[in-house]
């Protein structure tokens, strides 16, 4: 399949989409408050332009935020587990339970011991917590899977922990971390819109509130435009870290390598 | 004086796998040593003891003229993927402290040198099995060692390949004065490379036997179908042979 077709594919899709979704609200008379037609949801986001944008900012900002602290504190604490078995035995337990133990569940919790004068925290912590174990668990394992012989060669040379975890170990990780990174980069987002939900009225003003907002006030139209906001967000996130990826690996890393067409 | 002796070596693991009983050798500076022995004997283990990359739970390694530059090469060329031919090459001279401009001199005529000139900034997935190895041995050479460990570097190679590259070593091997401890599970490779054969029993591992081979100062092509080079390659087998069936 040739390059132009494989983009413009989905958007013809897409757009066909539109245009018969448009079509079936008009021809039947659907009331908007059941299903705006899409030049409806058009309309409603050019009328709230500015406090959707306001709300995407906040959003985005928590998102991307919980997923720089993500990666900082998982490959951080890869690291510290790859040079102390020790450490890893003590501490892998509980970065165990606080990816089991449902988000939503402690999200609540999280909020009032931070405090609604601090909301923008509380939503972070608890974005972080979703995005955090994918990098701590990919980069660790990783680091575990530097190739034995090449440690031994390291070793002849003289390298120490140090040469063998820049050089060897890292390198070896770093297509783990990078796949690990698009997971967490959509669930950042995902922690993010589920946080504020929780936190609920008042408080948070990111897109989910609007969601929910426009729900209340049955603005369906509304709330259509931020839903897509908020899929146009994860897209460009995913997009984002896939773009990364293939730039620091399309060289030498198998996964790049051409398919067989 | 030898360049390497082991002597009495036991080998056990933590697992309480015995894995070698005891061997006793002693390579002098020039020679070219096969270690062949059936699977599991320990001739890997060894090679890793000579490095130093593990310790003998017996008797010692000496180097009685100091411990020389030891090179290894692997069953598989073992490179990292990240790295092009030259990063590759460069590596042991690098984690020495060697300055990066030296460093990068040296691993292109490393390269050059194993006939890769040209392919310095190829990936190893650009590069074909018998390529990889040739990285893997510019690699070993590039430190400029005394001692080369060589752990059935060819194994994996079709037999022509595997040809080439025998000619090449034995090439860099009298170029560079090297000596080289080589094992192999084939009989013709250790008797068309070596100037001794050593044979082990089956684990937990023991010299079995020695064969003392006199090649001719020109090994090629020809050679490999004399009839004296297949009388060398008979005593090789039978010793081989010979130890599989002493056993425990
Ligand atoms: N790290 C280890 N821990 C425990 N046992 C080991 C370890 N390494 C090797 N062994 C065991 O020691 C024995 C000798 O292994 P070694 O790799 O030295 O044999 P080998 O002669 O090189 O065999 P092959 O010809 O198949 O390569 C084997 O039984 C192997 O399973
Ligand atoms: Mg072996």
């Amino acid at each position: 399949m040739s390059r132009t077709l494989r983009i413009l594919l989905p958007i013809a899709l897409g757009l066909a989409v539109l245009a018969l979704w448009e079509a079936i609200v008009r021809a039947a008379a659907i009331p908007p408050y059941v299903l705006p037609a899409p030049s409806a949801i058009g309309l409603a986001f050019v009328a709230n332009f500015a406090s959707l944008m306001a709300s995407a900012w906040t959003t985005l900002s928590i998102t991307l935020a919980a997923f720089v602290l993500a990666l900082l504190g998982g490959v951080g604490l890869a690291v510290l587990f790859s040079q102390s078995r020790l450490i890893e035995n003590a501490l892998y337990p509980y970065a165990v339970v606080l990816q089991v133990t449902p988000v939503v569940a402690i999200a609540p919790l999280i909020i009032i011991w931070v405090g609604f004068e601090r909301i923008d925290l509380a939503l972070l912590i608890i974005a972080w917590i979703v995005a955090f174990f994918p990098i701590l668990s990919n980069t660790t394992l990783g680091l575990k899977s530097a190739d034995h012989n090449l440690i031994d060669l390291f070793r002849l040379y003289g390298a120490g922990r140090w040469q063998i975890l820049t050089r060897l170990q890292l390198p070896t990780a770093l297509p783990h971390l990078l796949s690990a990174m698009k997971i967490s980069g959509g669930l950042a987002l995902i922690g993010a819109v589920v946080a504020e939900f929780v936190a609920g009225s008042g408080t948070a003003t990111g897109l989910a509130w609007r969601i929910v907002e426009a729900g209340n006030r049955l603005e369906i139209a509304k709330m259509f435009a931020a839903l897509a906001l908020l899929s146009l967000m994860g897209i460009a996130i995913f997009f984002s870290l896939a773009a990364l990826e293939w730039a620091l690996l399309h060289r030498w890393h198998e996964s790049a390598l051409k398919k067989v067409e | 004086m030898p360049l390497l002796t082991l002597f009495r070596v036991a080998k056990r693991f933590d697992s309480g796998l015995e894995a070698i009983r005891r061997l006793d050798l002693a390579v002098k500076p020039g020679e070219f040593v096969s270690l062949v022995g059936p699977s599991g004997c320990g001739k890997s283990t060894a090679l890793r003891i000579i490095a130093g990359l593990l310790q003998p739970t017996e008797g010692a390694v000496a180097f009685p003229g100091g411990r020389p530059e030891i090179g290894f090469v692997f069953q598989e060329p073992t490179l990292m993927p990240w790295a092009d031919a030259l990063g590759n090459v460069r590596l042991p001279l690098e984690l020495k402290g060697v300055a990066r401009g030296e460093a990068e001199a040296r691993a292109a005529r490393a390269l050059e040198r194993v006939g890769l000139k040209g392919f310095e900034k190829s990936y190893p997935r650009e590069l074909s099995g018998g390529m990889k190895m040739r990285v893997s041995i510019a690699r070993a050479l590039a430190a400029g060692p005394k001692l080369l460990l060589m752990d059935e570097p060819f194994a994996a190679l079709d037999e022509l390949t595997r040809q080439a590259l025998n000619d090449d070593l034995l090439k860099l091997w009298r170029e560079d004065k090297l000596t080289v401890l080589f094992v192999t599970h084939s009989v013709f490779e250790s008797t068309y490379l070596s100037t001794r054969v050593v044979v082990m029993r089956p684990r937990p591992g023991r010299v079995h036997d020695e064969i003392v081979l006199a090649p001719p100062a020109e090994r090629n092509e020809a050679w490999r179908v004399t009839a004296e080079f297949a009388g060398e390659a008979a005593r090789v087998s039978a010793a081989l042979k010979h130890a599989m069936e002493e056993g425990e």
